[in-house]
């Protein structure tokens, strides 16, 4: 017994080192004053200088927050409405069908999604004149529909732990569906559809393949940018960026983290 | 019948320790379990003989499940030895010891069929497979599920699983059958049937069976010796009758049915015969105890419900302890009925009567005042 | 009558309700993902030709149908011709199997130890695993390339050591790509291991070693088929997105190392050739369609099997 877990210990610790290593090396790189990665050329801040006077960063983060924003939050909406449709509405015409397209973004590989999501748009336009141009609305459309089949998971697997009874007493005591889903459900999934969200967005400031095919020239995202940079080999104010992003990811982490672990002491109180 | 073949078994009160010149063929030797400090099983000694069917009662987290899983050797003690026929396994892996356990979720495997669960224990024995066949279906013929056979688990009724569990324990033929709450996950009326299915089937098998449950009467109906146990140690063995009508202290007597208890101080002493006065009632009796009693001790003066009369007028026997109370509550329940009854001293004590006539001789009611009135011999001394 | 006014105009807004949940989503999916896989189809069937966009319109009535079922088979036809097809796709099955099995390989024992540990634990060594997915893909993979290169980490150490006199060559090979996939897609294979392991029953394994299982056999008795739902689930979730997957070979990944999905990408980036692209898609699609139902099903089946 003893050995076996030792022997799972040194996998599990390989496993973990295996995901951690490489994060941790961009983050020592970020503050070399080499440009060469075999060099140590000693502990300099020059590459964020860099990355903050670089204008085409700059303005491809922003687009990035800006698409991942809104994004998120329609997926969040489209998301939770198709959660609530899965666990709360009986049997509906072509439920079976609509479960399938809903997880299929899920699995399906993001070149066929962009290509797919860009052959709409270019008909779209012969056909009807819109999206006029491919930029910002076009790859935030794509986000949602890959995003919301995310926050639907989320939502329909707390949907699922939420105690049936609690919407029912409500619809009892005389609430409308719409009510009870304001009153009861809302507050209760809210967690879900933060988490729903945050992953959502996440998604969106990540994706690169499906926005370089829903984007159109001119207008590239922060992946995008960071992609045809890192394309020809290893570029010191990448490592950068990519050390800011880790900081601001952990601290978020740790707040959620944070919050989740206050709900839950409050939740175990309740339950004495 | 079922309860002819109980009177008829060996039940009578034996002495726990009369069997220490012959081997038994269980003996656990000061056998101890520790969790991060914790004394989960404490020094237990315990002999056990082939054949027998025995209960080791206690509540939750008093240990009798850790005892189990070290028999079974799911766990490994912390200090102590099991022996099994005289050969020691303390060091012996689960897997090579020739002891089965029942488990209490039955632990079925979810994904083999009954047939392939009852097999399991055989194939990794390297029995050709013609053998596991019959096997299996006579194991299965004997416990009434050889149409199941193809059943997965989980299309199996809560009794049904019970057995299909009892079968895969017992089909390696095992020196030693352990069962962890063999009836707990049934309802009532299928756990009294089922009860008298396993005392059958022990008898038949003549396998040594050793039971582990939180339930008294399950404990009482199905084992010839119990052991109570309470924060890792036993705090009394015996048969079903000494258990019941000889508590050793005031935690045994409470785990078994209703009791009360008076306390008493001790006056005069001899040997084992005590007097004792409570409840301005004076009474000598012999205290079943192997520690030494003083005058002036306090003690417990346990009683049973169902060995109390109740009267309105004083009995005359002038050998029976009696006391006197008013009617404080009373209950019917058919076959007998329950007195409260509140004495002097302001102790409610609860008396039981079985109802033998038809209701019209219904004498006693409530707020009446009545005399309570039992043998001495059926006072118990409790000292803790 | 006004009562009944308003018991209507409320079994409206029910129904109004009950509507927009199941419907909005539903047009959703239908418009931005399903519609679009019909115009893929359509367009894999069309002619490519140097205009904006490049390809025959989509609907010119003025050929007949058969005429333009033969014309439009073409790209097919191609595809079955040209062996940077085939060799991508079946580079793209293989490389995407192999890392599916390192991924089961590294990823089971640790969803093990993970589901195996005190409650309080659990949770942030789940959390843990999760962490990285959380920062971005695209960075994480291009960390690897710092490591990986001619004079990177590796080679440095190797070299200063002395294991090797001259840097061996790692970034752009197939051994980068396998690494970076493993790397990328190994909390996918943890998760729904993790899921399934922490709901196994320990009593299945005592009762299995009372029984007279070895530990080893009783992990392949008991513990591997009870988790199979697991499994299947994570092992599926790495193979779908890396058959397709287009950063890892195009950032680790050496000319030679071609799958799919780069291929896919550069006919249309860089070819421009958008029929053939939409042609290699629905092949794509066509072959993962079998692992996505698969997909599906072991969900519903182990989603029934929870509740």
């Amino acid at each position: 017994m003893k050995k076996r877990s030792t022997a799972m210990l040194t996998i599990f610790s390989f496993g973990f080192a295996f995901l951690y290593v490489p994060i941790f090396l961009l983050i020592v790189y970020s503050f070399n004053d080499s440009r060469l990665i075999s060099v140590w050329g000693g502990f300099s801040t020059r590459w964020y200088t860099a990355l903050f006077e670089d204008e085409q960063i700059i303005d491809a983060a922003l687009l990035s927050l800006q698409v991942a924003a809104i994004s998120a939050t329609f997926a969040t909406i489209l998301g939770t409405l198709a959660g609530l449709a899965l666990t709360r509405m009986a049997n509906f015409r072509g439920r079976l069908f609509f479960t399938g397209i809903l997880a299929a973004p899920l699995v399906m590989p993001e070149v066929i999604t962009g290509l797919s999501l860009l052959l709409l748009f270019v008909s779209l336009q012969e056909l009807i004149g819109w999206p006029g141009t491919r930029g910002a609305m076009t790859i935030t459309i794509a986000h949602i529909t890959f995003s919301m089949a995310y926050v639907a998971v989320i939502v329909q697997s707390r949907m699922l732990t939420l105690n049936r009874s609690l919407e029912e007493a409500a619809m009892d005591l005389g609430g409308r569906p719409f009510r009870v889903f304001v009153d009861i459900t809302l507050p209760i999934i809210s967690p879900a559809m933060l988490s729903g969200w945050l992953l959502a967005f996440t998604l969106s400031l990540d994706d690169l393949v499906i926005a370089s095919f829903a984007s159109g020239a001119g207008s590239n995202t922060l992946p995008m940018v960071i992609f045809s940079k890192v394309k020809l080999g290893v570029t010191p104010d990448i490592n950068a960026l990519a050390t800011l992003i880790i900081l601001v990811v952990s601290i978020g982490i740790a707040i959620a983290g944070w919050i989740m672990f206050r709900q839950n002491k409050s939740l175990s109180q309740q339950n004495t | 019948m079922d309860a002819n073949h109980k009177m008829s078994n060996t039940r009578e009160p034996q002495v726990s320790d009369s069997n220490s010149n012959v081997q038994s063929f269980i003996q656990i030797k000061a056998l101890s379990k520790e969790f991060n400090g914790f004394k989960a099983v404490d020094q237990i000694n315990l002999d056990i003989n082939k054949g027998e069917l025995f209960a080791i009662l206690g509540g939750s987290g008093c240990g009798k499940s850790t005892l189990l899983r070290m028999l079974a050797g799911l766990e490994t003690p912390s200090s102590g030895k099991i022996l099994l026929d005289g050969e020691d396994i303390t060091e012996w892996p689960a897997y090579e010891r020739p002891i089965n356990m029942m488990f209490q979720s039955y632990a079925l495997f979810p994904h083999m069929t009954v047939e392939k669960n009852v097999a399991y224990g055989l194939q990794k024995e390297k029995i050709p497979q013609s053998e596991i066949d019959q096997r299996v279906k006579n194991i299965l013929d004997l416990v009434q599920l050889g149409t199941f056979s193809k059943r997965k688990p989980d299309r199996l009724s809560g009794g049904e699983k019970q057995r299909v569990a009892l079968a895969r324990a017992l089909i390696k033929n095992p020196k030693l059958l352990l069962l962890d709450e063999p009836l707990a996950a049934l309802d009532k009326k299928l756990r009294e049937q089922t009860q008298f299915e396993l005392i059958k089937l022990q008898e038949e098998l003549g396998v040594t069976f050793i039971v582990v449950t939180h339930d008294q009467e399950e404990a009482m109906t199905l084992a010839s010796r119990i052991a109570v146990m309470k924060a890792g140690k036993f705090v009394q063995i015996g048969s079903p009758t000494e258990i019941y009508e000889y508590p050793k202290n005031r935690f045994v007597a409470d785990f078994f049915g209703a009791i009360n208890i008076f306390d008493a101080l001790v006056i005069d002493q001899d040997d084992t015969q005590i007097t004792a006065t409570f409840d301005q009632s004076e009474l000598t009796l012999k205290a079943y105890t192997d520690k030494t009693i003083n005058i002036g001790d306090k003690v417990g003066i346990a009683v049973r419900p169902e060995k109390i009369s109740i009267s309105k007028d004083l009995p005359e026997d002038s050998n029976l302890t009696t006391s006197k109370g008013i009617v404080w509550d009373l209950a019917y329940y058919g076959n007998h009925s329950i007195y409260r009854v509140k004495t002097e001293s302001g102790q409610i004590v609860q008396v039981s009567t079985q109802n033998q006539k038809r209701s019209s001789d219904h004498l006693v009611e409530w707020n009446d005042e009545v005399y309570l009135s039992w043998e001495q011999n059926s006072s118990i001394v409790l000292l803790d | 009558m006004a009562e009944s006014m308003t018991n209507h105009q409320q079994a409206f807004g029910d129904l109004l309700w009950r509507r927009i949940v199941i419907v909005l989503p539903y047009l959703w999916l239908i418009l931005f993902f399903l519609v679009p896989f019909a115009i893929v189809f359509k367009i894999s069937f069309s002619d490519p030709i140097v205009a904006q966009p490049p390809f025959t319109p989509l609907f010119d009535q003025s050929q007949s149908f058969l005429n333009w079922f033969q014309g439009s088979l073409n790209n097919y036809l191609f595809l079955l011709e040209d062996n940077l097809y085939w060799v991508s796709y079946l580079r793209s099955i293989k490389v995407a199997f192999i890392s599916t099995i390192c991924c089961l390989l590294l990823g089971y024992p640790m969803a093990y130890y993970i589901a195996q540990s005190a409650p309080t634990k659990r949770n942030v060594l789940l959390m843990l695993i999760i962490l990285p997915f959380w920062t971005s893909f695209l960075l994480r993979v291009y960390a690897w390339m710092g490591i990986l290169s001619t004079n990177g980490i590796i080679n440095s150490v190797f070299l200063w050591i002395g294991v090797i006199d001259e840097p061996i060559q790692m970034l752009y090979t197939n051994f980068a790509v396998y690494l970076g996939i493993v790397y990328t897609y190994l909390p996918f294979m943890i998760l729904p291991l993790y899921a399934n392991l922490e709901r196994l029953d320990l009593n299945l394994h005592d009762a299995a070693a009372d029984l007279g299982g070895k530990p080893l056999q009783v992990f392949w008795d008991i513990t591997l088929p009870v988790s199979l739902p697991g499994v299947i689930a994570g092992s599926l979730l790495v193979f779908i997105p890396a058959m397709g997957e287009f950063v890892i070979p195009a950032l680790l990944g050496g000319l030679d190392s071609l799958m799919i999905g780069r291929t896919l990408y550069d006919e249309f980036f860089v070819n421009r050739d958008w029929p053939l692209a939409s042609a290699v898609a629905s092949i794509l699609l066509l072959i993962l369609v079998l692992p996505m139902v698969l997909f599906q099903r072991n969900q519903a089946k182990s989603a029934e099997e929870t509740s």
